[in-house]
């Protein structure tokens, strides 16, 4: 696309300067140069090594005939990267996940009953009809969530040739494998996981989830185990920040986590991927408090379609999430949303009915 | 077992300069008279955005409101949910304020996501908020679903120092340059990826995850530039 010559483009670099004015016209307004840096932006001292550059070979599929590699870990994360601040929302038809979009929703996750269904009903739950999950990715412009059940890499497979953007294997559904979860790094599609500590969270790093969540305690509308596990990470988070390199080794026992993990996030002070909330998320107010506590993102489940005027409230929620730190926001937001979900108290809950306790 | 299974998979092949958030030494403090850049931060990556202002030596400011707008010399619209970001900015009454600014000649940015919300318009007939004022046709996710991300390197035509080393996800391309001063930069399968129209720069795929700031470089000379008030120069030394 040549321009023509006398445009304002002045302070191009490398070839195409010699076809250029010398000056600009005198009219030219702002123009973004295109040169290169002062210096190398190449920081000096220590360099933290980092999981995200992994053996090219290994984890990536390089097309023929040009320099292109899908499936990467930097693409992987990256997604979550960009939902960071928005909105997941849990749906189960096509109409949903229209209403989560029109929100403003940054993806959806396509499942077959929502949470709190699936703690009323019983039995097993298990992945998602492809029929239903197809038809949400053709509704929607935004990226397609799906739930795996924990170690079904089947079902993984199924859903990544579904072209759904990200598998969540979740807790949610009833385990596949009550030993090991699946392997993740043998996928192209990027899987979220749950977590409900430190360790938990870098054990599944270590399996090559990109994103994780806390698990929270899905479909009662409840936000007082996700407060916990919020907690929990980010606390550990900081304690591995404070201890020297010697006290690792230990801090690698006692989280059950690969030291080269726990190095990093000592080095860092974070995870080394985006950590979302998840499980129990009903109000505006609860997404504003996760954010606060130090969530990227939230994931809601049941609280918006299992609450008296979805829409309204998925609005709300995905409003307080963009200004959690702002209480006039969060207040204007919350008025009159009708009805919340009923909530269950967790303490009313049998061991056996605790999902949060499935995976490990 | 499990002590050996990491090192044999993780083959940490070279440290991107600036690849953690929090970094110290990412985050060197302004210098006195660095031009503001605000980075929309309704929703997306936000934080590399800012990151990689920093390390270019502007100050940043995160953009969520019309007094947060007011007070910059410059804007980067992120990565992230299109859709999302362009509701946001309908609903908190910032699209009509944000379209003056650029109109009056603020330097604006826009990656991605911020790429489809500059285009005056989409190739598709998703209806969705747009800021507007770059003259091309753009298409959502143009080069499929997530599974097709890719991580490349490319050649920008003007500029210095060699390919530069970025992702694209679930990005978009540029069907059509609607208007002659719309110079296309860089390329992928005949498509533009990168264009420039005065002052607004926009590309399709993400240099802010990279470590390589020489995109950002060029927004904040064009900030320090363009400033109103920077008469008697930068601060420099």
């Amino acid at each position: 696309m040549p321009s023509p010559p006398g445009t304002q483009y002045a302070r191009l670099g490398a070839h195409r300067r010699a076809r250029r004015p010398a000056a600009p016209p005198a009219d030219a307004g702002t123009t973004i140069p295109v040169q290169p840096p002062p210096a190398p932006s190449t920081a000096p001292g220590r360099s933290v090594r980092t999981t995200r550059d992994r053996d090219r070979s290994t984890d990536m599929t390089e097309h023929a005939s040009t320099d292109q590699h899908t499936g990467t870990t930097r693409v992987k994360r990256g997604l979550a990267e960009m939902l960071k601040g928005g909105v997941i929302m849990d749906v189960v038809t096509a109409d949903e996940a229209r209403i989560a979009e029109e929100a403003g929703a940054v993806a959806v996750m396509a499942l077959e009953r929502v949470p709190a269904d699936i703690r009323r009903d019983g039995g097993v739950a298990r992945m998602s009809d492809p029929e239903m999950i197809e038809e949400i990715i053709a509704a929607v412009s935004i990226p397609v969530m799906a739930k795996a059940r924990i170690g079904h890499f089947v079902e993984a497979q199924v859903l990544e040739s579904l072209g759904v953007d990200y598998v969540d294997e979740s807790e949610v559904l009833t385990p596949a494998d009550e030993a090991n979860h699946i392997d993740k790094w043998r996928f192209g599609v990027p899987f979220v996981c749950g977590a409900t500590n430190l360790g938990e969270a870098l054990r599944r790093l270590s399996e090559g989830a990109a994103m994780i969540r806390s698990k929270g305690e899905a479909g009662t509308g409840n936000v007082v185990e996700a407060t916990r596990h919020m907690r929990s990470i980010a606390g550990e988070v900081r304690r591995l920040a404070t201890m020297d390199e010697t006290e690792l080794y230990v801090a690698a026992k006692e989280h059950r986590a690969p030291v080269e993990l726990v190095r990093e996030v000592a080095e860092t002070g974070r995870l080394p991927v985006v950590l979302f909330t998840a499980g129990g998320i009903a109000t505006p107010a609860d997404a504003a408090m996760m954010m606060q506590l130090g969530a990227d993102g939230v994931f809601v489940g049941s609280g918006i379609f299992k609450s008296g005027d979805p829409q309204r409230r998925a609005r709300a929620i995905v409003e307080a999430t963009t200004h959690f730190a702002d209480p006039a926001v969060v207040a204007k937001v919350s008025r009159g949303l009708g009805e919340a979900m009923v909530g269950i108290e967790i303490s009313s809950l049998g061991d056996d009915e605790k999902y949060a306790a499935r995976g490990w | 077992m499990s002590t050996s299974f990491l090192p044999a998979r993780i083959a940490v092949s070279r440290w991107v300069p600036g690849e953690r958030l929090d970094a110290p030494e990412a985050d060197p403090a302004p210098v006195p008279g660095a031009p503001v850049v605000g980075v929309l931060a309704l929703q997306g990556d936000v934080l590399e955005h800012r990151r990689a202002l920093r390390r270019c030596g502007a100050e940043v400011v995160l953009v969520r409101d019309l007094d947060g707008l007011a007070g910059v010399d410059g804007l980067i619209l992120p990565g992230g949910e299109s859709t999302t970001i362009g509701k946001l900015l309908e609903r908190f009454g910032m699209l009509g304020p944000l379209r003056r600014r650029i109109d009056a000649g603020l330097p604006v940015l826009g990656t991605c996501a911020g790429m489809i919300l500059l285009s005056d318009e989409l190739d598709q007939d998703t209806v969705q908020p747009l800021v507007g004022g770059l003259a091309v046709r753009t298409r959502r996710n143009a080069f499929g679903r997530q599974r097709d991300s890719f991580d490349t390197r490319i050649e920008v035509s003007a500029l210095a120092g060699g390919p530069l080393d970025v992702s694209f996800i679930r990005a978009p391309r540029v069907e059509a340059v609607l208007d002659d001063d719309v110079e296309v930069l860089a390329e992928v399968g005949g498509y533009p990826v990168m264009v420039r129209q005065g002052h607004l720069l926009a590309t399709a795929f993400h240099p802010e995850v990279t470590g390589d700031d020489r995109v950002h470089h060029a927004l904040v000379e064009a900030v320090r530039a363009s400033r109103p008030h920077a008469d008697g120069g930068v601060a420099h030394g």
